[in-house]
């Protein structure tokens, strides 16, 4: 089975999540024979990947990428010569498109494959080129980096006509696949649904002293830590866990509240905090990666998650892998993987606060969630995506599964 | 009429906050030590306003002390500008005691960390003062006998606390809305005291000198020290005028080029080329003449910003919360008996702190940012929370943690 990848970004040239999911999907996938022609819209040094072939559609010759956080904004490259590109997204995408549409003619493949939006209208042209069936997986729609909000129109009409136009669907979620249905009126049995999962193995392990010393000691003196991964921005529903920590720190003083990563709601949420007169009970360590972002779920007591919308939603495994439970919305993937772990509503800030505060109260509480969340943990695995991918490829290719 | 120009210049530098985040604190202790070529290091920052203001400046003042013998001013210098000055810069500091050796030069009362410590911890204002009183005695010789607060933020009762602690004279804002269709250029007795006076502030000729100096848009630009003392001389109004500035008004608000220097080198000869005008010091102000009328000031003025309050300091939610945030620390603080965790601790209290996090004209840059060593407020803000939290961390670690 030969399939021609469309992709946005691999690590360790990604700007989020969807470069990892891509990459260990496609790394399953390679294990059950599929044969990957992976094309990035940039050109860098993949040559320590060997499940599959990378390529680039064109030739921009790239050290790092950095996603300016929404859709809309430019991408910035750095490039190999230090010099810094930013490239409109609107001019990127019709870059790739343009690239992909000479790179097709050469190519053989039995279904093309194309992942979130940039690609997609590359992934049409892909199609009308070589006749073979379109393949679009879903990672995240537009109603939902827009937090709740419709978006931008444009990035709307392409995810729509796309959608219209591929053979085949591919949501992360049920959330998701039913957005999809709302918003852009697919039949839902176009849409099948392929959890993400994570490969466990590629978790950095924790090392003996933590970045968080000031934590760490507060700890000692009974407090407890409730912690916030991702993106600072209004999709990720953090204005209401202001509102809930409130509470939280009414019934339980002695919680700290830390949130780690960066986005356009941060000074929003600083002064939020104030206002609420919490500023000491809450932390904002801005964007962190490497040891200062692992061990941020290591001193955690309670991971939250408050998304109003996440189409899958990784952190909260991660947060088990590194031996902390989760509260996690309802509105989001992973809810629908994930069993051992509390769950509310987004907009339920009172029981958001409920919870928060009985798992601040009782260790026993933390302990039992993380206990059992870490057999699901243990257990993860991109085998179910992988094997459910292969037979749509079969599906749709007119080819037996082999 | 006799009158006399009372000359108060205030000297300040705080200890600035380095860039301090949540992984220092509980590592390190160090969150005034920026490196030298930072934006927020005080070392470099004590060395630049040296050169372009104080030493320029000290010189020229003692060439007046020296020329006219009828010359006289006064000063404040906060603690923490002269332990900065001791460390970094002695030779500034000995231009400023040449100036003291004179005799005409008074320095005035005030906390040594340039605190608001008045509205949140009386205990704690009291011993910040006398350790100001103490530092002033040990490097020249003074013991002061007028008092001025923070930011000159004043009210009755702090005028109480003055004139209990007995002092002669107390330095305020000539507001108009405290005092109506009175002039400032009089000697008043505040309202609930026996024997303290109040000098007030002078603020448009003040302002003339500190803001709009060098502004070429002014129509009254280019000042010079002939037309200012005119001025003065034209105005029947009055027994004293009180011109209160900060000190780096001299060379470092307003620039050398500007000509502030040369309006300062003739102020004095152009105002005593009148026989029967003066310079007199705050305490010399307050024996010489009788108070006209009572002032009573039952809510807190300062001198800064159109609102003349304490909105620059305490006015949104981040700075009110950063502040009592350090204030509840100050029983466990006190309790350990640990001088450096409560030295550190006294200088977060210094009011520039929460100048930095002032939100106001955020968005105009204006003068809030010309004195800001911080990008945003929020940077300030969060650079001073974790050396809060570090505070908390040092506390917690004697076993002191109270919540």
């Amino acid at each position: 089975m030969k399939v021609f990848m469309l992709g946005w970004e691999l690590p360790p040239h990604n700007s989020g999540g969807l470069g990892v999911a891509c990459y260990q999907l496609c790394m399953e996938l390679a294990k059950h024979n599929v044969d990957i022609d992976f094309i990035v819209p940039y050109r860098a040094d993949y040559s320590h990947i060997k499940f599959m072939k990378v390529r680039p559609a064109h030739d921009i010759h790239i050290d790092e990428v950095e996603n300016l956080l929404t859709a809309y904004d430019s991408y910035r490259y750095i490039e190999k010569d230090t010099k810094v590109t930013y490239i409109d997204i609107q001019d990127q995408q019709h870059m790739y498109e343009q690239a992909v549409g000479k790179l097709v003619r050469h190519a053989e493949f039995d279904v093309i494959h194309a992942h979130d939006w940039l690609t997609f209208r590359a992934g049409i042209r892909a199609k009308q080129a070589s006749g073979k069936p379109l393949i679009l997986h879903v990672h995240s729609i537009e109603r939902d980096r827009a937090g709740g909000n419709s978006g931008n129109p444009i990035v709307r009409e392409i995810e729509q006509l796309s959608m219209l136009m591929a053979d085949k669907v591919i949501a992360v979620s049920n959330h998701t696949k039913k957005a999809i249905v709302e918003d852009y009126q697919i039949p839902a049995e176009n849409i099948d649904v392929v959890h993400n999962s994570m490969d466990i193995g590629s978790m950095e392990p924790l090392c003996t002293t933590t970045a968080y010393t000031y934590l760490e000691e507060m700890k000692k003196h009974g407090y407890r830590v409730v912690v916030n991964i991702g993106r600072i921005t209004i999709q990720k529903g953090l204005t209401n866990l202001l509102y809930a920590a409130k509470t939280v720190v009414e019934k339980q003083p002695k919680t700290i509240f830390l949130l780690v990563g960066s986005g356009d709601q941060e000074r929003e949420l600083l002064e939020l905090a104030a206002q609420l007169g919490i500023s000491r009970n809450v932390i904002f360590t801005g964007f962190q990666r490497g040891k200062n972002w692992r061990d941020a779920y290591a001193i955690g007591d309670l991971f939250v998650m408050p998304s109003i919308s996440e189409p899958f939603g990784l952190t909260p495994l991660e947060a088990a892998g590194y031996g902390t439970p989760s509260l996690i919305s309802k509105q989001s993937g992973v809810s629908e993987v994930l069993q051992n772990c509390l769950k509310v509503d987004f907009w339920d800030v009172d029981e958001m606060a409920n919870q928060i505060t009985a798992v601040m109260k009782n260790d026993s509480l933390r302990d039992e969630l993380h206990r059992n969340v870490y057999q699901e943990y243990v257990r993860l695995s991109w085998t179910d995506a992988a094997k459910k991918l292969v037979n749509t490829y079969a599906l749709h290719s007119g080819r037996v599964q082999l | 009429m006799k009158k006399s120009i009372v000359l108060y210049l205030h000297v300040h530098q705080p200890y600035r906050i380095r860039h301090y985040t949540i992984f220092d604190a509980g590592k390190h202790h160090n969150y005034f030590d920026a490196k030298y070529d930072d934006r927020t290091s005080n070392e470099r920052i004590i060395h630049k306003v040296a050169e372009k203001s104080y030493l320029p400046t000290n010189r020229i003042l003692k060439e007046l002390l020296d020329t006219h013998p009828e010359f006289r001013l006064s000063l404040s210098i906060t603690g923490t500008i002269l332990e900065q000055l001791e460390k970094w810069h002695p030779t500034a500091l000995k231009s400023f005691q040449e100036l003291v050796a004179t005799g005409r030069v008074e320095i005035v009362g005030e906390t040594y960390h340039h605190s608001l410590a008045f509205f949140y911890s009386l205990a704690e204002f009291e011993m910040q003062v006398q350790m100001h009183r103490e530092i002033i005695q040990r490097l020249f010789g003074q013991t002061p006998t007028a008092f001025r607060n923070t930011e000159l933020a004043y009210n009755n009762d702090l005028a109480y606390w003055a004139d209990r602690a007995g002092y002669k004279a107390i330095l305020a804002e000539g507001w108009d809305p405290v005092l109506g269709w009175r002039s400032p250029n009089y000697v008043y007795r505040p309202t609930y005291t026996n024997n303290i006076r109040l000098l007030m502030k002078n603020y448009k000729l003040s302002d003339d000198i500190a803001f709009r100096f060098g502004n070429q848009g002014w129509t009254e630009w280019p000042l010079t020290a002939d037309k200012f003392t005119h001025w003065l001389n034209e105005s029947g109004d009055a027994t004293n005028f009180n011109l209160f500035m900060d000190y780096e008004t001299f060379g470092e608000h307003q620039w050398g080029d500007t000509g502030i220097f040369d309006f300062l080198r003739h102020l004095p000869s152009d105002w005593l080329s009148n026989s029967t005008n003066s310079f007199m010091t705050v305490s010399e102000a307050a024996d010489a003449y009788d108070p006209v009328d009572k002032v009573d000031v039952p809510y807190t003025t300062t001198w800064a910003d159109t609102e003349r309050d304490l909105s620059a300091w305490l006015g949104n939610p981040m700075q009110h919360q950063a502040i009592t945030a350090l204030y509840d620390l100050q029983t466990a603080i006190v309790k350990s008996g640990d001088f450096t965790l409560i030295e550190d601790w006294r200088k977060l209290q210094t009011s520039d702190h929460f100048y930095y996090m002032c939100t106001k004209w955020f968005n105009d840059g204006d003068i809030h940012a010309y004195f800001s060593p911080y990008a945003t407020p929020y940077e300030a803000f969060m650079n001073f929370m974790n050396s809060y939290h570090d505070l908390k961390y040092r506390i917690a670690q004697k076993g002191l943690l109270v919540e």
